[in-house]
């Protein structure tokens, strides 16, 4: 089974953000940067494919040299090899990422192409599905448990109150959400593996925005309101002012 | 620039879902600003007979497409959705009518079938939109990012536009109007096939028939404090003295307490409820970029250096223990009245 996991590098969820100079991106000073948390779940579920199945893992990412870390993270977990579509610029939106990852994919006639159902950093939740229409394959995403046999599929997907059954057929392109499986840790054993692995690198397909960023800004910042300290009994005032004051029940 | 606007709104057990009041009002908005022509659409059955609904919020043209009709196109059976079928039927309606702005709700539904319908009508995305507002006459939005710990606002140059709204923030209002147009898509020239039902939705597993915290107006999300899983009963007898949903810290998510469909932060669902309490969460960073920019926070927690007190409108130094049950009696007497 040739299975490939699309990957990105994100600032780690602990980071507080703060807004660059130009006001349009983050600002980088002392951001640690991790595989996004979503790709870890699309890493795991297809070393758990190909530990089932065969075959390999290719782990790919597109972006600027920087976005090797992340191929190197899925290395450590056990994928088998690495593509960076290098990116002269870092500034991309979804649908640029999705025509990139796309011309990559056409050549590569994969059984299945994982992603994490989305970044936490733009928070899309777009590119899998863009993908899947670019190469004309199906797209579950927001899966919470997958099962493939003989090329047919079973999904959960998870929807508001509930979770979706979905049946289709491989090849497809699959978004991983939290739930889908427990990521496995990286030994040691593997660390130094993934050291010998190299990242076969390919350039840019194509440069194309269809969105630009006019501005960045911090949310409006939340000042601390009325603070009681007398336990329970402060309760039926709190509900007071929760009825009166701030009108919300 | 004149548009034509296309609002796909969602309906649910014959009636129009919540999101869908929101998406014609704030599309009629955009069409009224723009001196633009709006047109509704919606697939579904029985659901005519609610069109003077989303009359009441502006739109004055509604076509609907038969979701049975549809379906008879597949050869496989089809328990109400298909991604692709649905994305198809939308994108051949928006080039007909020559709409070039798309605007939906960011649901599990609308954001499955956003990416597929802009590569179908080589749209710019803006996703999960909290604003949007037009300046000489061009369409900028606001989003999160970073699960809200920033904002930004974007522009496209492409020409058509897709736009997804974020459920629950921007508030319908009633135009007073009553008076709307009705029209049937006829399925049969939007040459359907069976390449159209390539993912099938087989079934739907409700979980216990619970309110979804993506969805709520009110959240009640319990955390370590709460010590342990089976003092989650205090937290759901607590949201269901205000009819509001349970939510959960990654914490106890990651420790198995609760299921992660609950979970409220940076890797769980960002919510923005009128009304959100959290009881025995710390505030790590990740759960306040999720919850921070609803409307009204109340924090119940003994530590009184813990961080969720300083985003808090309102908040209690003490005890869940002795609070939480405390609230839940005085909710109940307030809300009987």
């Amino acid at each position: 089974m040739k299975i490939i996991v699309c990957v990105s590098l994100v600032p780690d969820s602990t980071t507080k953000v703060k807004v660059s100079d130009n006001k349009k991106s983050i600002d980088d000073a002392g951001v640690s940067y991790i595989l996004n948390p979503y790709d870890e779940f699309a890493v795991e579920e297809a070393l758990k494919l190909k530990e089932k199945y065969g075959g390999e893992v290719i782990a790919v990412s597109f972006g600027t040299d920087k976005a090797k870390e992340a191929i190197k993270k899925a290395f450590q977990m056990g994928a088998d090899k690495g593509v960076l579509i290098k990116s002269q610029s870092s500034d991309f939106d979804s649908f640029n990422v999705a025509v990139n990852l796309s011309e990559y994919l056409k050549g590569q006639s994969a059984d299945i192409i994982l992603f994490g159902k989305q970044s936490i950093d733009f928070d899309g939740l777009l590119i899998p599905s863009m993908v899947s229409e670019l190469i004309n394959l199906p797209c579950i995403s927001v899966v919470v448990k997958l099962d493939i046999e003989n090329g047919k599929v079973i999904a959960e997907r998870e929807v508001e109150g509930g979770k979706e059954i979905i049946e289709s057929q491989a090849p497809i392109v699959i978004g991983t959400q939290k739930g889908i499986n427990e990521p496995r840790y990286p030994n040691l054993k593997s660390i130094m593996a993934a050291k010998s692995k190299p990242i076969e690198e390919t350039p840019a397909y194509s440069n194309e925005n269809k969105i630009e960023i006019v501005e960045m800004k911090l949310p409006p910042a939340k000042t601390s309101g009325k603070i009681f300290t007398n336990g329970k009994d402060d309760v039926s005032e709190l509900v007071r002012l929760l009825r009166e004051e701030a009108k919300v029940i | 620039m004149s548009n034509k606007i296309l609002a796909f709104v969602e309906s649910k057990d014959g009636n129009f879902k919540n999101s869908a009041f929101e998406v014609v009002a704030e599309a009629n908005k955009i069409a009224s600003e723009t001196g633009s022509e709006l047109i509704v659409m919606a697939i579904g059955s029985d659901i005519e007979s609610q069109a003077k609904s989303l009359a009441e919020y502006g739109a004055n043209k509604l076509l609907i497409a038969d979701l049975n009709e549809i379906n008879s196109k597949s050869s496989v059976s089809v328990f109400k959705y298909s991604p692709s079928s649905f994305s198809k039927v939308i994108s051949e309606i928006a080039k007909t009518h020559n709409a070039n702005i798309v605007i939906l709700s960011a649901t599990s539904l609308g954001k499955d079938i956003a990416g597929r319908i802009a590569i179908r009508t080589g749209s710019a995305v803006f996703n999960d939109c909290t604003d949007l507002k037009i300046t000489d006459g061009k369409i900028t939005a606001t989003r999160p990012v970073y699960a809200g710990k920033s904002l930004i606002e974007i522009k496209s140059n492409s020409g058509n536009l897709l736009i997804t709204l974020r459920p629950n923030v921007f508030k319908p209002h009633k135009t007073g109007e009553t008076d709307i147009d009705v029209e049937k898509i006829d399925i049969g020239t939007l040459n359907l096939t069976e390449s159209d039902f390539s993912s099938v939705v087989k079934e739907i597993i409700v979980s216990n028939e619970k309110l979804d915290v993506a969805e709520a107006d009110r959240i009640v999300s319990g955390g370590r404090g709460l010590r342990g899983p089976e003092n989650f009963t205090l937290i759901e007898n607590l949201a269901a003295s205000i009819g509001g949903a349970t939510g959960a810290s990654r914490a106890v998510v990651d420790a198995g307490w609760r299921p992660h469909s609950e979970q409220v932060g940076q890797t769980g669902k960002t919510v923005s409820p009128s009304l959100y309490i959290a009881c025995g969460i710390s505030g790590a960073i990740q759960h306040l970029a999720g919850m921070s920019s609803s409307k009204c926070i109340v924090a119940i927690n003994k530590d009184k250096d813990a961080p969720i007190f300083q985003i808090a409108n309102y908040g209690i130094v003490g005890d869940v223990f002795e609070i939480i049950p405390a609230l839940t009696d005085e909710f109940k007497k307030v809300m009987a009245k």
